[in-house]
């Protein structure tokens, strides 16, 4: 490992335990969660060349804490940025005695950053780019570039975020019990965006973009160290290793994507596909039952078949009824109509899917189009099939669902 | 979810409107220029020199023929295009609706390099 990427990885472990001892001896969400980024920036360039400091965290604690009496004093930003990258102090010098002894409440500072981070009053959009800059460490150039947006744009995200949150008078604490509940099922959710976000980029060019999978597993790793105990957690965890043990099968080397019936199992990620299995095996057993324990079992009898052919479709079944109790949603019933149609034929799964005509959520759906031809395919009726996948393609904003669809269309006939 | 908004508007009607609309009506362009800047919502501008100064090229007997002036017979012309990202076409429409003033407005998504397999 290169000393480089050796800080980087620790400024990334490190940055929500310095945000979170900066709030809690501060106060001021906003104004602490910039000195930090400044420390973590400083670091980012002297630590390679000095060394890690024997206390790197005390030294981020005290580095921050000195950008925030200047912010206070109201230096202005982009000059105390110009001076970070010109600073040049040996690493220990700046350190002053005292802040490992905030260690024990490392955890759950983390904790409740991550709750902060996600909470009700922002946007998904914005509850995305603050965790993975406040708690994930990550610049406000490398979030830009992982959403395709000018680094301007993200940094007012972020700063709007930091606002909105202010203007909701949340405080840096943990949520009352009776809330506690719906707000780790926001955060759930983010994490989850994250995921998909970096996923669904890596059949394409964006390679940054790609590396937020990555950032989503260490993220929900971590959160189901600090909450061992909630299964959702722990499915969320499951359904990513579970999901991205496929990565290395879902394209082919021209990009194009390789559905799930024809990848090349061989190529999947064993081990991810272990840990995934093991972890939803565990809480399946002790946790309450939820919508990401129920998508990451499924997800695990897929992985566990050696061939498509060998899948347990009636398992499948009996998990997305239970999905469909527990979350019920129109995507939900969209998978599970495949689920039906493979016990029960496809004529059956045309059935379930009928049902969603005239739903309002699903209207102009790529998707509801792009199953229904699956199943007519299934079903043998080619020439209604064709015309459903070209009408899949045409309403899908994604460049290689769309390619894929027109092969499938093209397969079929003229 | 990335979007292009795409303004036309009809250059004599324009040329037409008393000082004081103009003016109003470039305001509402600036003013949500910057709300949307605010927001995070805003990615780019690209504001069209005039309609006169384009050239329309075509195939003629398969050979490329150069004409001056817009595509097509309309009156309006494409008069700027803005990239933005929202969360979807209720905000885009929303958005295009301020446009509306002397113009037709057109949003739709920018295709994604990013897909799921199915």
């Amino acid at each position: 490992m290169s000393g480089a990427t050796q800080v980087e990885e620790l400024l990334r472990e490190l940055a929500p335990q310095v945000t979170g001892t900066l709030v809690r001896r501060y106060g001021q969400f906003d104004l602490c969660e910039d000195a930090v980024q400044e420390a973590l920036l400083a670091a980012s360039v002297q630590w390679p060349e000095t060394g890690i400091p024997e206390r790197p965290r005390g030294w981020l604690v005290t580095v921050a804490s000195r950008r925030l009496t200047d912010q206070v004093r109201g230096e202005s930003a982009r000059r105390r940025r110009e001076e970070t990258v010109a600073a040049r102090s040996p690493a220990d010098e700046l350190v002053t005695p005292g802040p490992e002894a905030d260690l024990p409440a490392a955890n759950d500072d983390a904790l409740t950053l991550l709750f902060l981070c996600c909470h009700p009053a922002l946007s998904p959009p914005s509850q995305v780019a603050l965790t993975l800059r406040a708690v994930g460490g990550l610049t406000t150039a490398q979030v830009a570039r992982a959403f395709l947006v000018p680094e301007a744009t993200m940094a007012q995200r972020i700063s709007r975020a930091k606002q909105r949150i202010k203007a909701a008078g949340a405080r840096f604490a943990m949520p009352p019990p009776a809330e506690r509940a719906e707000r780790l099922r926001v955060v759930l959710q983010v994490l989850y965006l994250i995921f998909n976000e970096g996923y669904a980029a890596s059949s394409g060019p964006d390679l940054q973009r790609a590396d937020l999978t990555s950032e989503a597993i260490r993220l929900a790793r971590e959160l189901h160290r600090l909450l061992p105990g909630d299964g959702e957690v722990a499915g969320l965890l499951a359904l990513m290793l579970l999901t991205d043990a496929r990565r290395p099968a879902r394209t082919r080397p021209d990009g194009s994507l390789v559905p799930l019936a024809e990848q090349d199992r061989s190529r999947w990620d064993a081990g991810a596909v272990a840990e995934g299995v093991a972890l939803v095996t565990g809480t399946l057993a002790r946790a309450p039952l939820g919508p990401y324990q129920l998508q990451a079992a499924i997800a695990a009898v897929h992985d566990e078949a050696a061939r498509a052919e060998d899948t347990d479709w009636r398992q499948i079944l009996v998990l997305y009824e239970l999905l469909e109790r527990v979350a019920p949603s129109p995507v939900v019933t969209l998978n599970h109509a495949v689920a039906v149609a493979m016990v029960r034929g496809p004529r059956a799964g045309l059935e379930l899917l009928a049902t969603l005509d005239g739903d309002d959520r699903l209207a102009g759906h790529h998707r509801l189009d792009a199953v229904r031809a699956h199943l007519l395919e299934l079903a043998g009726d080619r020439e209604a099939a064709r015309e459903r996948y070209r009408a899949a393609a045409r309403a899908t904003t994604s460049l290689p669902e769309q390619r894929y669809l027109e092969s499938r269309a093209a397969r079929l006939g003229p | 979810m990335k979007y292009v908004v795409l303004i036309y508007s009809n250059p004599a009607a324009w040329a037409s409107l008393p000082a004081g609309e103009a003016d109003r009506v470039i305001k509402v362009h600036n003013d949500l220029i910057d709300e949307l800047t605010g927001s995070g919502e805003f990615l780019n501008i690209y504001r069209l020199a005039g309609a006169g100064t384009a050239r329309t090229v075509a195939l003629h007997d398969g050979v490329p023929a150069v004409t001056d002036g817009p595509f097509g017979e309309s009156k309006e012309v494409l008069a700027s295009l803005w990239e933005i990202d929202v969360d979807g076409v209720e905000r885009a429409v929303e958005i295009a609706g301020v446009l509306t003033p002397h113009a037709t407005v057109e949003v739709r998504p920018l295709m994604d390099a990013a897909g799921m397999e199915m």
